[in-house]
């Protein structure tokens, strides 16, 4: 369990950042996303990886530790949601650079070899 | 403090909210409306900040404790609920953002507003974005306000439109998207370490770790301390922040100072947190004074090569931000009070910089006319061309070359700190508080910081100098602008805000000390957010001595 999502976490984060070094502006929207993928799944493991547990109960009827974490399920709501919503503005701003510039590399001139 | 006065610390996120939802209610025409809402908006943002600010600093009867006001939401207790944290470090900074905001508006809404859509909503979406960052008392919604004053400074970066605002405004969101993952990851490690996100309840816990969470907390502050330096803009980490900023339009530019001051306020207000026990690392001297030296460096070096104004005032943002990371990061002393100093006096002064140079480039009777271009692609008329003397807001300003240039040397002295502005007391104290508190000697520290800064004032002159003499003695083909009231209005604004901190400096400093010393004993912020309950019946929050 945890050597999968560890493995998933670094393979998500180290094609987003492989992605994000490209020259081309839809290679970096999508590194961006796997980035944040990968971030998601980093937060939600800091909650430690617990199996079947209910998370909200009564600290006085059982012990804590044995349930899941609901905290971190929240943060990646709130992360999932503010990244979705600047990942797409961040669509619109490629989309107004291609526009402008005619081409899709990310300084908005081709790099003449 | 009773009745809805209990409520004024969260006033300042409140008000632009709403105001700035009201805007988008309001039609895009109708355009007495939003002035009328955003005017009412900044005022009433003022008023909160200057409110909270007596109310901090003991002038007006509080219960605070220390000056510390917790307003806790949806009453819910201090570790478990969201905090509001008001103290003298967050007035300061709210007040400072109330009047550059109110100065870059008012300029914004003599001509540049029209430049494109929806220029109100996002202004007041910034504000609260730059408000909640200072008023919040846990990481995440640091993370969240930060998000939110980004999204908004998106929008108003590409204000206006053009192909170099979208170029350099794609490089800017792409830098920050990937901060804000640093800062999200940072803050994944120090909950999953500490088991809280708290900064009150997260200084208290800190020092009660050990062994490899202790190294696994460090590391989180480590890659938190990354993020808040690009946000910053230290070297080698503000590579995107010269061209975004020449590119946005003035107001926004202006406002925009005290984005990077938000990076610098989270290493000050996290740093001194957790400095009892033993700040991390990227917190303290050991990481910040070089940085803030090198930085000072590629600042001094990138303005003396940088052609265009604009390009120069960016550099000067980056001298300040290196300035003031080396006086904070300065080891052995604290610098803290002098630094707030010139914190306030950079921001105004930048902030002025950047609206009078658009007006200054008026001046040219060439050169690319980003307005121009702007007003062309949304099919608007050029308000200058229809100016007629029963223009509504047009009231045109007399002998505008002579309060050009006037104002063109006052910014140049507060930039590099020469007398008689308050940019050369800034300096002063913070060189002389280097000097004096070294023990015994100066080290090599102190005079590493004392040739920097003096060789920063001097790289300003030089450049600022060459600008001056290109733009106002070369007189071949200037064209006098037709300056307004509302354009004029901003920056006198701006300029006499720090003449009067050079006339009463004693005051403002002593107040700026206090706050150092403030901030050198965080007991009394841990103490004032964990012991604040709600009017329920709830047990205690257990207490850190």
């Amino acid at each position: 369990m945890e050597l999968i999502l560890s493995l998933a976490i670094g393979v998500l984060a180290g094609s987003g950042v492989w992605l994000l070094l490209r020259p081309r502006t839809f290679q970096v929207i999508i590194g961006l996303s796997l980035i944040s993928y990968a971030v998601n799944l980093f937060i939600f493991s800091m909650g430690r990886i617990v199996l079947g547990s209910p998370p909200v109960i009564n600290p006085e009827m059982a012990d804590p530790s044995l349930y899941a974490d609901p905290l971190p399920q929240a943060l990646v709501l709130t992360a999932i949601v503010i990244a979705f919503a600047t990942t797409a503005l961040f669509l619109v701003i490629l989309l107004a650079s291609r526009g402008f510039s005619g081409t899709d590399h990310v300084d908005g001139r081709e790099v003449h070899k | 403090m009773t009745g809805w006065m209990q409520h004024l610390p969260i006033l300042p996120v409140v008000i632009p909210l709403i105001c700035g939802a009201l805007m988008l209610v309001v039609r895009d025409g109708n355009r007495r409306g939003r002035l009328t809402l955003g005017f009412l908006s900044i005022a009433g943002q003022l008023a909160a900040a200057v409110a909270l600010l007596c109310l901090s600093a003991g002038y007006l009867p509080n219960n605070w404790p220390d000056g510390v006001g917790v307003y806790l939401l949806g009453d819910w207790p201090a570790p478990f609920g969201i905090v509001a944290v008001v103290d003298r470090l967050a007035v300061v900074m709210l007040v400072l953002t109330a009047i550059l905001g109110m100065a870059a508006w008012i300029y914004a809404t003599a001509r540049w507003d029209r430049a494109g859509v929806h220029f109100h909503p996002l202004f007041q979406f910034l504000l609260m974005g730059l408000n909640g960052a200072f008023l919040t008392g846990d990481l995440f919604n640091l993370f969240v306000f930060f998000e939110v004053l980004l999204a908004a400074s998106y929008g108003l970066a590409l204000h206006g439109s053009g192909r170099a605002r979208v170029s350099a405004g794609l490089h800017y969101v792409a830098v920050n998207l990937v901060a804000s993952f640093l800062l999200l990851i940072a803050m994944a490690m120090i909950y999953g370490v500490t088991g809280s996100l708290n900064m009150a309840d997260l200084a208290a816990r800190a020092g009660e770790l050990g062994g490899p969470d202790r190294r696994l907390f460090e590391a989180g502050a480590a890659i938190l301390g990354i993020a808040f330096l690009i946000k910053a803009a230290a070297w080698p980490l503000n590579f995107w922040l010269p061209a975004t900023y020449a590119n946005a339009c003035a107001p926004v530019a202006a406002v925009f100072m005290i984005m990077t001051k938000v990076g610098v306020y989270a290493m000050l207000r996290i740093g001194s947190l957790l400095l009892p026990t033993g700040a991390p690392a990227a917190f303290g001297g050991e990481w910040m004074f070089p940085l803030g030296i090198a930085t000072l460096g590629f600042g001094i070096v990138g303005l003396i090569a940088a052609p265009q104004p604009e390009r120069q005032a960016s550099y000067c943002a980056i001298m300040s931000s290196g300035t003031l990371f080396a006086a904070l990061g300065m080891p052995g002393v604290t610098l803290t009070g002098p630094a707030l100093f010139y914190l306030v006096t950079s921001v105004l002064a930048l902030g002025a910089f950047f609206l009078l140079l658009e007006m200054i480039e008026r001046t040219q009777a060439f050169g690319a006319d980003l307005l121009a271009v702007s007003l062309e692609a949304f099919d608007l008329e050029d308000p200058e061309a229809s100016d007629t003397s029963d223009d509504v807001v047009g009231v045109a300003i007399p002998a505008a070359m002579v309060f050009l240039g006037l104002s063109f040397v006052a910014c140049a002295l507060l930039i590099a700190g020469l007398p008689p502005m308050s940019g050369f007391v800034a300096k002063f104290t913070l060189l002389s508080a280097a000097l004096q508190t070294a023990a015994g000697t100066p080290g090599t520290g102190t005079w590493l910081l004392l040739g920097f800064v003096i060789f920063s004032g001097l790289a300003c002159i030089i450049a600022l100098g060459r600008t001056g003499i290109r733009l106002f003695w070369s007189v071949e083909d200037t064209v006098t602008p037709r300056l307004r009231l509302t354009e004029a209005g901003p920056v006198t604004l701006l300029i006499f805000v720090t003449i009067a901190m050079s006339i009463w400096a004693g005051p403002v400093m002593h107040y700026l000390d206090e706050t150092a010393d403030y901030l050198g004993t965080p007991s009394q912020y841990i103490n004032a957010v964990l012991t604040r309950n709600p009017g329920r019946d709830v047990a205690p929050v257990e207490v850190l001595p």
